[in-house]
């Protein structure tokens, strides 16, 4: 890194040399610190400007196939004034990219680009102090590749919404072009030079203990070498085929043990299981009263299973462990916190740990990209050569820490007028512990780590988005959960909303009300309704108290139904309505057609938007149709796409998604918000169809 | 070592193997470094490893190197480039068919294949012919609309 003097430029600014504009982002050998700033109060952390014009900016929000790059190019392209062509994006290096914090929770532009927005604001101000021109055309000259040695102000003006000519345009994501050609440098495609290939022989069951490995089980297999650190059990080899091979072959024997409840009935077992404390989350009126003297009374139990990431590509990472200074290559979405958990549990200094980022197969928080960078670092460590680890399809769905079980069960009733007069959910939700999830492989060899669980917010939207004077959402936090807890795309808000919707749905027909009209009478907020009648009316709705009266066509039942969040009750609101055909004699739900309308406030990138909608919506199609993660005692059994089957092309309904957008309001994440209403919106519409309530997922007739 | 010679992207070429049932996956991304294939299941299950072999979309993680020699093997990369995409490729950019992009490989291969049987698709045809392809990521609407729009142009 060239650093040259101090040029004082003006008694405001302070410019100072920087980088020549190359940086180091994937290349070896690898250095920790490369001296470029990433204190988040600089904004000479999040921008560097080039000679030639050309912005980088960095982030340590990832773009994993979310649209998030392209959209914190156009936030800072139209501060900054320059063209977002101009713009490049370095992300999740903890070398080059200040900590904005993990990727989730829909957080990528609400935080990621935000700041970054008020970055480019407070360049631009320094930026025309010095002489540079309104339009940026001669940034190169006077700024390129200098540092601007300014801290970044909150209260750097921001261009008005309603002269931007980048934000809200349907710029490409220029990644989409590399990713069609097969040129993007995935993380399951870099190598560096004397990289070996591994892979780990995980316990055929959980907390299996090692006793024997029979080494001459696979001499036969070039090049193949065995690392054993206690229960941790590993190849490496110069061929990745040798490795996987290897893996396959080699005979070993362990003591297994059935801690495992199993899946089969598990909603029966988290009902049993042991509380650690109960939780109110919301207490308004006195529902227990109330209900006693409503005109009707229902009562209903929803289940959410287990659920996996089931990213397409297994985890994969590539670790080069140097004492001078290790290098971790992943696509995890969380890379400053994988680093200080791995200098915590691997006891290295936090100084010579770099994460970088790469992109990987999708992943929708935490798959098990951690752990196939912990399994890497261990057989690096113990080989002393850069290591590459790749985990199979059966690791992937067996062994990534999952979207947790939930189960609901509320009551509520109606009022004379039908309305809403009381309701009270309970959840049985696994409560989480302090500390970061475990490593696999850091629990295989002995390693001590925290025990620490959570999947994310997921007691979110358990009470209903609709006026009623008597609510209660109580938590039951459970000590204990089968398996490893992961944040899972939305996380709890499915099941949550899956459960208050498919409620709401079931109180309309009790009152013999229009779904629709029954959520519209307690709803004030315009942009509540605004999304509703939207989603409605691009569907057709046919306004009438469900179920279809008339659902018979030729050997299906037909029906349409809907479902209404307001995400976290506090981001984006989305509705969302679909049609389904029923085929009774097999079961088969074939939805047909689904509308979304979405409300995320500003939108930035339209096309993005919808791109991130319409997975949200397939997606957790597929979730609320096929998926769950089975268990017997002592492993878990869906280890494969037969065994965990997801939404097949064959099934794709057709999707149409109108975005409302709303310029002069704070933009939101939407990488989650469209994923909650869905499982609902298709259980209402069989529901219609059939009139048979389905309150389990996946979904079965 | 055996040494396997075929084609591949039009250029003939010859790969060692030490076991003749390796997946021409492996092959073809760590002895010809052409990493659009992609590594989903190794069980063909989700198709992202797909390649065309003699005109048909097959399935590299299960095809033995031993049973491509003297056959020819068409990758993505075989396809165009960022500068010149194909005709398919093209279209997937144009509709912006991709999230993560892992399946994209298998996507367009299968897609390409199909293509070639039945030009001008109907929507059903291209969601059953896909239909060994999975995408996690839920981008089905648009490479359905890409591989239309393909078939049309
Ligand atoms: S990797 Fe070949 S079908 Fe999945
Ligand atoms: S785009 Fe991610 S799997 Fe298809």
């Amino acid at each position: 890194m060239n650093r040259r003097d101090f040029l004082r430029t003006s008694s405001v600014v302070v410019v100072s040399f920087a980088f020549d504009g190359v940086m180091p982002e994937t290349a070896a050998p690898q250095t920790t610190n490369p001296g470029k700033p990433i204190d988040p109060r600089e904004v000479d952390s999040f921008l560097a400007i080039h000679a030639d014009g050309a912005v980088t900016i960095y982030t340590s929000k990832v773009d994993v196939g979310t649209g998030l790059n392209i959209a914190m190019a156009q936030m800072v392209a139209e501060e900054l004034g320059i063209p977002v062509d101009r713009i490049s994006v370095v992300e999740g290096d903890t070398a080059l990219t200040p900590d904005q914090g993990g990727t989730g929770g829909s957080t990528g532009i609400t935080r990621g680009g935000v700041e970054l927005r008020q970055a480019a604001a407070t360049a631009r101000q320094a930026l025309l102090k010095l002489g540079v021109n309104a339009d940026m055309t001669n940034v190169g000259a006077i700024a390129g590749g200098k540092r601007l040695d300014l801290k970044v102000d909150p209260k750097a003006p921001l261009k008005n919404p309603s002269s931007y000519t980048v934000v809200g345009k349907p710029v490409l994501r220029p990644e989409v072009r590399k990713k069609c050609t097969g040129t993007t440098v995935f993380v399951q495609d870099f190598s560096v030079a004397g990289m070996l290939h591994g892979r780990v022989i995980r316990p055929p069951s959980i907390g299996a203990k090692l006793i024997s490995v029979d080494e001459a089980s696979i001499r036969s297999i070039p090049d193949a070498r065995i690392v054993r650190i206690q229960n941790f059990l590993g190849i490496v080899a110069n061929d990745e085929w040798a490795a996987v091979r290897a893996a396959k072959s080699l005979k070993t024997t362990w003591s297994e043990s059935q801690t495992l409840p199993g899946s089969d009935m598990l909603d029966r077992h988290v009902r049993a299981s042991a509380v650690e404390r109960d939780e109110t989350l919301v207490n308004r009126g006195d529902p227990a009263a109330a209900l006693a003297v409503t005109a009707k009374q229902l009562s209903a139990t929803y289940w959410w299973p287990f659920q996996s990431h089931a990213s397409l590509g297994p985890s994969c990472a590539t670790v080069d462990f140097r004492p001078e200074g290790t290098t971790i290559w992943s696509a995890s979405q969380g890379p400053h916190g994988l680093r200080a958990n791995f200098a915590r549990v691997f006891g290295i200094a936090e100084d010579k740990l770099r994460v970088i980022f790469l992109d990987g197969s999708g992943s929708y928080g935490s798959n098990g990209n951690d752990d196939a960078a912990a399994d890497a670092l261990l057989l690096s460590r113990a080989v002393g050569k850069p290591v590459r680890v790749q985990w199979m399809r059966e690791d992937e769905h067996g062994w990534d820490p999952k979207g947790p079980p939930q189960l609901l069960e509320i009551r509520g009733g109606l009022d004379a007028e039908n309305r809403i007069a009381a309701w009270d959910t309970q959840m049985w939700l696994p409560g989480n512990v302090q500390g970061s999830r475990p490593l696999l492989a850091a629990d295989d060899a002995g390693i001590p780590q925290p025990h620490g669980r959570t999947a994310g917010q997921i007691s979110q939207n358990g009470d209903p988005p609709y006026a009623a004077p008597n609510v209660r959402v109580v938590v039951h936090w459970l000590k204990d959960t089968p398996l490893r807890l992961s944040n899972l795309r939305a996380p709890g808000k499915i099941a949550n909303v899956f459960a208050v919707e498919s409620f709401t749905d079931e109180l309309a027909a009790a009152a013999a009300i229009d779904p629709v009209e029954f959520r519209l009478r307690g709803l004030t907020d315009p942009r509540a309704v605004d999304v509703i009648k939207r989603a409605t009316e691009m569907i057709g709705w046919e306004a009438r108290p469900s179920p279809n009266s008339r659902p018979q066509q030729g050997n299906l039942r037909v029906g349409r139904g809907m479902a209404y969040v307001r995400y976290k009750q506090m981001e984006n609101y989305v509705a969302m309505a679909m049609d389904v055909a029923v085929d009774r004699s097999t079961g088969k739900v074939n939805v047909r057609r689904i509308t979304c309308a979405h409300d995320c406030g500003l939108v930035i990138n339209p096309d993005g938007l919808r791109n991130q909608i319409e997975g949200c919506i397939l997606q957790t199609l597929g979730r609320t149709l096929h998926e769950e993660t089975t268990f017997d005692r002592s492993r878990v059994t869906s280890v494969d796409w037969k065994s965990y089957p997801i939404l097949s092309f064959p099934e794709v309904p057709t999707v149409e998604v109108a975005l409302i957008d709303r310029p002069m309001l704070p933009p939101m994440g939407a990488g989650e918000a469209a994923t909650a209403p869905v499982a609902a919106a298709l259980a209402n519409a069989v529901f219609d169809a059939t009139g048979m309530r389905l309150r389990r997922v996946p979904l079965k007739l | 070592m055996p040494k396997y010679t075929f084609r591949v992207n039009g250029r003939a070429v010859s790969a060692d193997s030490w076991d003749p049932a390796q997946p021409l996956l492996y092959v073809l991304r760590n002895s010809l470094g052409l990493h659009a294939v992609k590594f989903g299941c190794g069980l063909g299950q989700c198709g992202a490893c797909t390649v065309i072999i003699d005109g048909r979309a097959a399935r590299s993680c299960s095809t033995p190197v031993s049973q491509v020699a003297g056959r020819s093997v068409t990758t993505l990369e075989g396809l165009g480039t960022p500068e010149r995409p194909d005709k398919l490729q093209a279209a997937f950019i144009t509709e912006q068919a991709a999230q993560c992009g892992y399946c994209t490989n298998g996507m367009i291969m299968s897609a390409k294949a199909l293509l070639t049987r039945t030009p001008n698709p109907t929507p059903e045809q291209v969601k059953q012919g896909l239909g060994g392809n999975l995408c996690r990521c839920g981008t089905y609407t648009r490479i359905l609309s890409a591989v239309l729009r393909a078939g049309k142009a």
